[in-house]
């Protein structure tokens, strides 16, 4: 009977191995990476990281540069247009879906097969079809509209828009899917009960399945909005940031600093700003979602 | 009961979650050979137990030995037993062949002898026929006794069952327990069997275990359990409908209570008889009622309440002084709601329980 | 109502019968082109039209010669259908000094996106199998660490990456992007198998522990082959996902490994020469070929793959 416990540390031994490139990755990159460029914004570092701390000279700089504020206030345009509209229409057009319809599948393919392409793809798409020559406005005018103007990609007022109906238009289809799962998530009784009870459909909609949906709402905004945050590859095909600087956005900003404008500290406290409002916006959430229970 | 040479025993088995206690300090011997049922309602800790027994939870503390030797942290495969579960937990990829060899091959056995023990198995069970299929193309009574022909090559003195009828229709249920209990008396190994359904545990086992919140409440043969439920839960759980409850107190061999002073002439008390609140149990079917009752010891004058026609039975429900019983009566008697009748019992059937203890007097 | 009463003393007779042959009866009359119809399938074919109109200007642009897109309208099909856009873009497009066109992209896009999604996948799978049903002590804590991070700015974590990189010699190599693809595909794949191999019976798991079977075995004889379906979920969504990345490997690799999106940017954005917008769709659309390709074989699992991917996420 006397034989040792075995030490915990080898029970389930090969799971553990198995799981290290998950730890390494947690640990070292994730939570070390992270903990690494905050700490480094507080220091001084140009062409390489260096360890000369100055404070926080990084953010006063980064909030006093015009290009910084810029890009703030695109994202935040960009950012509430996209998740209003992207919500409105792909709701819309889940409910519209869920009539149950024939050719839904068609129609869902049509929907989303841009989500498919890359940002790179979507914004040189629509670069073309918003030049001013060409596209749109070129072909207003050759119908003899010779006033009309349509051309958001040049003009510095109004770009982010030309970027947002090309981030609209990847976009929606997966928000589209996401509302369409969560409609058919809802129990078909409700639908048979506000039959009977006699309930318009569209009051159905706002009063019942819409609070129903509240957690496939919170999801997607979660979704829409941290990929939102990550909004570059869209600009740098589409604009470019220009004209001038008229569509710059945050993490063009990190990108252009740490690999071409070899100022790595103002790099490092610009994404560690990004990753401040990425918390403002998961805490609370995770927080509502997973608050108290212990499931992830 | 003492058991000389177990062959399953367990030790101050303790097992928590967190801070939630599932297993609390359990004891539990089985004789070898010997048809051990599990029963309780859900979350009452009898899976988790067959689990722990199985090697597949990890105790925070005690020990298990199966056939003398300490298997505490044992892997599940090295213990010597073989499992049948629920869902029959068959590989789907895999033919019922492959099923059944796959325990053999990841020990390491020759390929001929595999073979024999496979057919052998197939033999038993009849399934031969059904070798080369692939689950999905069984039935759920077929796909039960491949997981039993599972269990069955891998040549083991322990069968470990965790509610293994439960997924079946009630007429394969009825027909596969007769197969279980034929198949113990062949093989005459030592069987744990859990289930939650009593008719299941009255009729398989050699001896029950009722358990409740982590603890085995009374472990002993199933006659015992009816006759003799050793604390008010089991009386509640065992029996169908169950029992009735009569609450009162107990002084001199009197049990006084709303509907009258009941005298327990011929009650078996299990140790001197005490005072103080009680509780009087006493089930349905044996309550007589109408002629029969008159020679009852205890009667009573009630109003027909309700009537639960069964065919083979009736179940009516009277009311005296307040009081609620159900009796079973015979499914051609003739009864209307609102309609005198006359029950009595004899207080040798019936059970007195401590009112705050819920122990047996 | 009033109409019984004026009916003939005769008529009344055979009336007497009538409430249950008149009125309605058998199926309900529908309409086919109700007003809510109309709503519902015009709103879609309408917005199917808006959702289709980049891809069909990419196609038709891609088939024009230049002197013809000079002329104007961008949605006109091609009065002459050419396919040299497509030749040249493919092989003669010029980023920078290099002029072999897109092909190298190409193919550097398969050398990047094989070995990533092989790795990401192999990697995440394993991870969601122990965490599924090893559950190791601390293994929570480092899952939920890997799920957050997944919300992390890409930006944040640049950086140390490079010094880790450069630290193994693999900055600027194909193998240190398959490296970073693996990382951060990790967060959603191991969510993805967590949750499938979560929503396997766990009894099979226990039947093949009692069998003997141990780590390795259950993964590779048990697990893996009920699983084929969300393998291919994850293929799909993997090999999309780093097909279309931008930001790593511009970041990760050098200019002679540039994966095809970056050099597609390099193509279409580069300040010099003319600009040839046929050639520019020709490319554009040959860097979208390969998701679309996908995504119109794989159809309901696509779908399946951004739904499991996104709503747990």
């Amino acid at each position: 009977m006397a034989h040792a416990r075995p030490n915990p540390l080898f029970r389930n031994l090969m799971a553990k191995l198995a799981a290290i490139p998950m730890i390494l990755t947690a640990m070292v990159v994730f939570v070390g990476g992270t903990a690494w460029t905050v700490t480094y914004s507080f220091t001084n570092s140009k062409l390489l990281p260096r360890e000369k701390f100055v404070g926080l000279q990084q953010y006063e700089r980064l909030w006093e540069t015009e290009r910084w504020m810029v890009s703030i206030e695109n994202l935040m345009i960009y950012g509430i247009c996209s998740m209003v509209l992207s919500l409105l229409i792909g709701f819309v057009l889940a409910a519209l879906m869920d009539q149950k319809i024939r050719f839904e599948n068609t129609f869902r393919t049509i929907i989303l097969y841009p989500f498919a392409l890359s940002f790179i793809v979507t914004g040189l798409v629509w670069q073309w079809i918003l030049n001013p020559e060409f596209g749109i406005q070129g072909i207003v005018r050759g119908m003899g509209w010779v006033g009309f103007t349509f051309d958001p990609l040049y003009n510095a007022q109004i770009v982010i828009f030309g970027i947002l109906i090309a981030g609209l238009w990847q976009g929606t289809g997966l928000v589209m899917v996401l509302m369409l799962a969560g409609l058919r998530g809802i129990d078909q009784e409700i639908w048979k009960a506000a039959r009977v009870d006699g309930i318009p459909m569209w009051k159905t909609y706002l009063f019942i399945v819409i609070p129903m949906m509240r957690p496939v709402f919170i999801t997607t905004l979660v979704i829409i909005a941290s990929g939102i945050v990550k909004l570059y590859d869209l600009v740098v095909a589409q604009t470019s940031g220009g004209p001038g600087i008229a569509s710059e956005v945050p993490a063009k900003y990190v990108y252009d600093y740490m690999f071409s404008g070899q100022n790595l500290g103002q790099g490092f406290a610009a994404s560690t700003m990004m990753l401040l409002a990425v918390l403002i916006v998961v805490i609370p959430w995770a927080y509502l979602e997973f608050g108290g229970k212990k499931r992830v | 009961m003492h058991i000389t040479d177990p062959s399953i025993s367990i030790r101050n088995l303790k097992l928590s979650f967190g801070a939630v206690e599932v297993l609390k300090d359990l004891d539990l011997d089985v004789a070898q050979g010997e048809f051990v049922v599990l029963l309780g309602s859900s979350g009452c800790g009898k899976s988790t137990l067959l689990n722990c027994i199985a090697g597949l939870l990890d105790v925070s503390d005690g020990q298990i030995f199966i056939g003398g030797r300490n298997v505490t942290w044992e892997e599940p495969s090295r213990r010597g037993i073989g499992m049948v579960f629920q869902s029959y937990a068959l590989y789907p990829q895999m033919t019922v062949e492959a099923n059944l060899s796959f325990g053999l091959k990841n020990a390491g056995l020759p390929r001929d002898e595999i073979a024999r023990k496979v057919a052998e198995a197939a033999r038993i069970l009849q399934i031969e026929p059904l070798l080369k299929r692939k689950p999905a193309a069984l039935s759920g009574g077929q796909r039960q006794r491949v997981a039993i022909g599972r269990a069955l090559v891998r040549d083991v003195d322990v069968f470990l069952f965790d509610e293994p009828l439960s997924n079946l229709d009630a007429k394969l249920r009825a027909g596969l327990r007769v197969e279980i209990k034929q198949l113990h008396q062949t093989l005459s190994n030592t069987m744990i069997y859990v289930t939650h359904d009593q008719v299941e545990a009255m009729t398989l086992a050699d001896r029950i275990a009722i358990m409740k919140g982590g603890q085995v409440l009374q472990f002993d043969t199933p006659h015992e359990i009816y006759a003799r439920p050793s604390c008010l839960y089991v009386a509640e759980f065992i029996g169908s409908p169950s029992m009735n409850f009569i609450d009162g107190a107990v002084a001199e061999g009197i049990f006084a209570a709303p509907v009258g002073d009941i005298a327990l002439e011929g009650y078996d008390f299990a140790g001197p008889p005490g005072t103080g609140p009680a509780r009087l149990g006493i089930r349905p079917e044996h309550i007589a009622s109408g002629p029969e009752a008159e020679a009852m010891p205890v009667r009573l004058e009630t109003v027909v309440e309700l009537v639960e026609p069964l065919g083979s039975d009736t179940l009516v429900r009277v009311g005296v002084q307040g009081q609620s019983l159900w009796v079973r009566m015979d499914g051609q008697a003739v009864v209307q709601p609102g309609q005198a009748l006359q029950v009595g019992f004899a207080p040798a059937r019936a059970h007195l329980f401590d009112k705050a203890t819920e122990a047996r007097l | 109502m009033s109409e019984p009463a004026s009916l003939s003393a005769t008529a009344a007779g055979a009336d007497a019968v009538a409430p249950a042959l008149s009125g309605p009866r058998g199926p309900r009359p529908r309409k086919r082109l109700s007003r809510a119809n109309i709503i519902v399938y015009g709103t879609l074919i309408v917005v199917s039209l808006y959702y289709l109109l980049p891809l069909y200007v990419m196609v038709v642009t891609s088939l024009k010669g230049m002197p013809e897109i000079r002329l104007g309208n961008i949605f006109a099909p091609p009065m002459e259908i050419t396919f040299e856009p497509w030749v040249k873009a493919w092989s003669e497009a010029c980023t920078g000094l290099n002029c072999d066109g897109l092909s190298r992209g190409f193919w550097n896009s398969v050398r990047i996106t094989v070995p990533s999604v092989v790795l990401s996948i192999a990697i995440a799978s394993v991870n969601g199998y122990a965490l599924a049903n090893w559950r190791f002590k601390g293994a929570d804590v480092f899952f939920t660490i890997l799920i957050f991070g997944a919300f992390i700015p890409y930006q944040v974590m640049l950086y140390p990456i490079v010094i880790l990189l450069r630290e193994m010699g693999l900055y600027g190599t194909l193998g240190g992007l398959v490296i970073v693809h693996s990382i951060f595909g990790m967060p959603i794949l191991t969510l993805l198998f967590r949750n499938y191999f979560t929503s396997l019976p766990e009894e099979l798991f226990k039947a093949a522990r009692v069998d003997g079977a141990g780590f390795w075995g259950i993964y590779f004889r048990i697990m893996l082959p009920m699983s084929l379906p969300i393998f291919v979920v994850a293929m799909i969504l993997q090999v999309t996902g780093i097909w279309n990345d931008f930001l790593f490997g511009v970041v990760y690799t050098k200019p002679d490994i540039y994966p095809m999106t970056v050099q597609l940017n390099n193509i279409v954005n580069s300040v010099q020469g003319v600009k040839e917008y046929n050639v520019n769709m020709a490319a554009t659309l040959l860097t979208g070929l390969v998701p679309l390709v996908i995504y119109f074989v794989s159809g309901k699992l696509f779908v399946r793959g951004i739904a499991a991917g996104a709503v747990k996420g």
